[in-house]
């Protein structure tokens, strides 16, 4: 063993807004093997940021969170003083952040923050930080990199600001980093090459990595196990093959149709999609959240919340009432 | 870096010689200066030969070039009232008024900054209600009521300073105090609406995200930006003040420039009022400028592009 980097149990978040409270992450468990890619999917607000935030404990001030176990390589770091927090982030758990745009100072150089980094957590020489900053950047695929050092972030483009952002995260060799939609601000081309480079980053520094996003080609390409969250809900998890070949939550199902199959869908034909909306989060909330939007909802689906149950057999589960006999058939 | 203060220093030429232009027209539009030399009992003819002694019959952009010519060689021409070089005048006046406004600014900064990082760091607490009731006092206190006040407690009841004159550095106390009071409050509010909004950006959550302390996430990467508006804020402040410390200057007998502006004001005193004009505007056109370099020194956008 040895593998767990990451274990969260019933982990939840609450935001106090003036019209009651808001449930944006509610009981998630999930955990994370050394060299495995976990993606959280769901569509916008569904608590994705928020959850992954809680496992930095760099949530916005007003936001509650409860928490039943965190554990980082096996040893709880729940009761951790914000300072000892503070130890691990940026040198465990890195996190990596949607709008490279915005995420590095604009007032001071690249090398700066970089250093900074280091010599935060590593006790090394300015010059010996500013060396393994300059080959970190090598590494990210970075020409040049003696002289980007001395750039500031507005010297450079979009995607080369995230590559820094993913070389000042490995800097430390974190066993976990946390990327929250890493590539949706970028170009279509872009987006690929750096997903390609985490993959391969991940895999060298045999790390877990936890990767948001709302693209399932995306998670497709690159995930070891998925988590689809929906309405602040983990509704179904299991390795990439049971999601994409067997899914069972009908939310799920639905994300699935929303793919488009090259050769299959023709151009032009749109592409499938989920009617309805999500359901307010704020005050007490009973029975299934994706009852108004689902297809097969029956008065059970209502009256009582839903537990996740396992697929027999399977590393799966989802959350649903339903008889999966009778989904498969109207599936 | 070059580029950029090459292009600043243009600018601030050409704010320099419109402002002299417009001090120069401000004494030829607004009475004719041989009469006033004249006197008021002088004959048309006397008049005359003084027109033409000084050269005033020639045509006025000649006459600007002649004067900004002597301006720079440093003659601003005589004072009406004193009968001295309008130059020594102010340049004995000068000190006492760089004196107060760097004191004063200096008072100001050193209140407002930490006040307004403090609010901003918890709003709604005590220390940002403090910092608040400080902000609408400073702004709502008449300058004049304010300064009278201490003078009835500190000089009168307690007799800690002096109330008038420039002779010691206890002089300069309560006109510090009054005149940086007055700047303070915008100061510190423009510190605290930068340092919340900073506070609220993407990069402070990576710089919190790397596991730096807290320190260095407030004063390296926040106040570092937030600062940038109110080095510029600052320099604009202390311009007013030496411009506009009249009312403390009166109070406290201070005899500075700002004095000396409102008395040759009041006593039609052109060539000094001219002179001052001249003067205040190139110390404030000298002081943007640094405040535009300082600027980019602190942001690298603007510094490099
Ligand atoms: N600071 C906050 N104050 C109030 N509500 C918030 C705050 N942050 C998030 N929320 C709410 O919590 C919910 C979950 O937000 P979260 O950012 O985690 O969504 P997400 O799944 O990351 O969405 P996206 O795909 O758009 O990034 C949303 O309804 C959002 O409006
Ligand atoms: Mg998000």
């Amino acid at each position: 063993m040895g593998n767990r980097v990451l274990s969260v149990r019933n982990l939840s978040v609450d935001i106090p807004l003036a019209d009651g409270v808001l449930h944006a992450v509610d009981d998630v468990n999930l955990h994370v093997d050394r060299g495995e890619t976990l993606c959280i999917v769901g569509e916008s607000g569904c608590g994705k940021s928020l959850t992954s935030l809680a496992l930095m404990d760099l949530l916005p001030k007003k936001a509650i969170r409860t928490i039943g176990r965190l554990d980082l390589n096996e040893a709880s770091i729940l009761d951790y003083s914000e300072r000892q927090m503070s130890d691990v982030r940026g040198n465990r758990m890195g996190m990596i952040f949607q709008e490279p745009m915005t995420s590095l100072n604009p007032a001071f150089t690249i090398g700066n923050q970089m250093v900074e980094t280091l010599r935060r957590h590593r006790d090394i020489s300015k010059s010996d930080a500013r060396d393994l900053a300059k080959q970190m950047l090598e590494k990210v695929g970075i020409t040049a990199a003696e002289q980007r050092l001395t750039q500031y972030p507005h010297q450079l483009s979009g995607g080369l600001r995230q590559r820094v952002m993913i070389a000042m995260t490995l800097l430390c060799e974190p066993e976990l980093i946390i990327a929250d939609e890493p590539t949706t601000a970028l170009d279509v081309t872009i987006q690929a090459q750096i997903l390609l480079l985490l993959r391969e980053l991940q895999h060298e520094y045999d790390m877990g990595l936890i990767l948001i996003t709302h693209d399932l080609g995306v998670v497709a390409r690159i995930a070891t196990r998925v988590a689809v969250m929906y309405a602040g809900q983990i509704v179904e998890q299991g390795t990439v093959e049971q999601i994409f070949e067997n899914p069972m939550h009908p939310y799920t199902r639905g994300l699935m149709r929303c793919i488009p199959v090259p050769g299959k869908t023709r151009p032009g034909e749109p592409l499938g999609s989920i009617p309805g909306m999500v359901p307010s989060l704020i005050g007490s909330f009973t029975g299934c959240r994706f009852a108004d939007r689902c297809d097969l909802v029956k008065e059970a689906c209502r009256k009582s919340d839903v537990a996740l149950r396992d697929v027999a057999g399977k590393t799966q589960a989802y959350r649903c009432v339903i008889d999966p006999q009778a989904m498969t058939k109207v599936a | 870096m070059i580029y950029y203060t090459i292009k600043r220093l243009g600018l601030a030429l050409l704010v320099a010689l419109t402002v002299s232009f417009i001090s120069f027209g401000l004494l030829y539009l607004s009475s004719d200066p041989a009469i006033a030399m004249a006197g008021e009992t002088a004959s048309d003819a006397d008049i005359e030969a003084i027109r033409k002694l000084y050269g005033f019959d020639r045509p006025i952009l000649v006459q600007y070039f002649d004067w900004l010519q002597r301006a720079m060689g440093g003659d601003l021409g005589k004072s009406y009232y004193f009968r001295t070089d309008v130059s020594s005048l102010i340049g004995e006046r000068l000190p006492t008024t760089m004196t107060l406004g760097v004191c004063a600014i200096t008072f100001a900064i050193v209140l407002s900054v930490p006040l307004g990082v403090a609010a901003a760091i918890r709003p709604n607490s005590l220390v940002d209600r403090v910092a608040l009731f400080l902000s609408v006092m400073g702004q709502a206190l008449p300058s004049f009521w304010f300064a009278l006040m201490l003078i009835v407690f500190l000089s009168v009841n307690l007799r800690l300073l002096p109330t008038s004159g420039s002779d010691t550095w206890l002089h300069f106390v309560m006109p510090t105090v009054v005149l940086g009071y007055y700047a303070a409050p915008a100061i510190m509010r423009l510190t605290r609406t930068g340092m919340l909004e900073v506070l609220s950006t993407d990069y402070i959550r990576t710089a919190r995200a790397k596991g730096l302390r807290p320190w260095v996430v407030l004063f390296k990467h926040a106040l570092r930006n937030a600062i940038i508006p109110v080095v510029s804020l600052a320099a604009v402040q202390f311009g007013f003040m030496l411009g506009g410390s009249i009312v403390v200057e009166t109070i406290f007998a201070l005899h500075g420039a700002g004095f000396l502006a409102w008395e040759s004001i009041t006593r039609n005193d052109l060539p000094t009022v001219q002179g001052l004009i001249l003067v205040f505007s190139l110390f404030y056109i000298v002081l943007t400028f640094f405040a535009d370099l300082l600027n980019a020194w602190l942001d690298p956008r603007i510094r490099i592009n």
